[in-house]
């Protein structure tokens, strides 16, 4: 399978078209065949990095990559930055506004889902740089495409 | 069971994705915080939340679910319905609290599997 790299730009504050990037990267790998549990992760993984972004990020970059032995999604916007990861990744810590709270989001459980659902976790940030996030999943899974 | 058994048998109000009416409950969850039923929701469930905003459409579609039913009364903003009939995901209404539909589906043999 030769390698296939595909980007979506991604806009902050924009919560009518969040999660679309996931979404047809949940297609595509649909599409290819890709094992359901491992589309699974990944759309979790996913979804987790856009909607950082949407609420967090001024305008970002969501990078898929398909390898023959590897997915790796990179989500990267030139928002505020993460002041402390080690803080940021603790499970219930946010720095949502009220507002998106309220609508459900910002529960403090973006960054441990993602470390929980992606074999590989990298952050990249600092106040007023942006944000990288690389996520890794190794060796596609095959043989369970048809399950459910 | 398939969604269009819940709307029959519930009195559910179809507000949006009715393309999806045919897709089959495997479960049931309740949650209102996105992340949480992002990763914790199983495959193929009927999603009961108070959230009406369309960002619940997004999570329906990556977790694969048969239908969210909106509870408590609370109705879907119109983005939501256009998300929703767009990528037929079935968008049900009830007057019922989240805990009382749940009783219902649970009584009428919709469970989770275990694991």
């Amino acid at each position: 399978m030769p390698p296939l790299k595909k980007c979506f730009h991604i806009k902050g504050r924009d919560f009518i078209h969040a999660g679309q990037a996931a979404i047809t990267v949940q297609k595509l790998l649909r599409q290819m065949g890709i094992a359901q549990s491992l589309i699974r992760r990944i759309a979790i993984c996913g979804y987790e990095g856009e909607m950082n972004v949407v609420m967090h990020g001024g305008d970002g970059l969501f990078c898929v990559e398909i390898d023959a032995d590897r997915i790796s999604l990179e989500i990267s916007d030139d928002g505020p930055g993460i002041e402390d990861i080690a803080r940021a990744m603790e499970r219930g810590f946010s720095t949502a506004l009220e507002e998106y709270q309220e609508m459900g989001f910002g529960a403090g459980m973006g960054l441990p889902n993602m470390e929980n659902h992606s074999d590989e976790l990298h952050i990249e940030s600092a106040p007023g740089k942006g944000t990288t996030v690389r996520m890794l999943f190794h060796s596609p899974e095959t043989g369970d495409s048809q399950e459910d | 069971m398939q969604a269009k058994a819940l709307v029959e048998q519930f009195g559910l109000t179809v507000a949006a994705g009715e393309g999806g009416l045919e897709r089959l409950v495997k479960g049931g969850y309740c949650g209102d915080l996105l992340s949480e039923v992002m990763a914790n929701a199983p495959i193929g469930c009927a999603w009961l939340t108070i959230q009406v905003h369309q960002n619940i459409v997004a999570v329906a579609v990556l977790r694969e679910m048969a239908a969210i039913i909106i509870a408590g009364g609370n109705t879907p903003d119109e983005g939501t319905r256009t998300r929703a009939d767009q990528e037929g995901i079935p968008v049900l209404l009830t007057e019922l609290d989240s805990f009382s539909m749940a009783g219902k589906l649970f009584k009428a043999g919709v469970v989770n599997e275990p694991g």
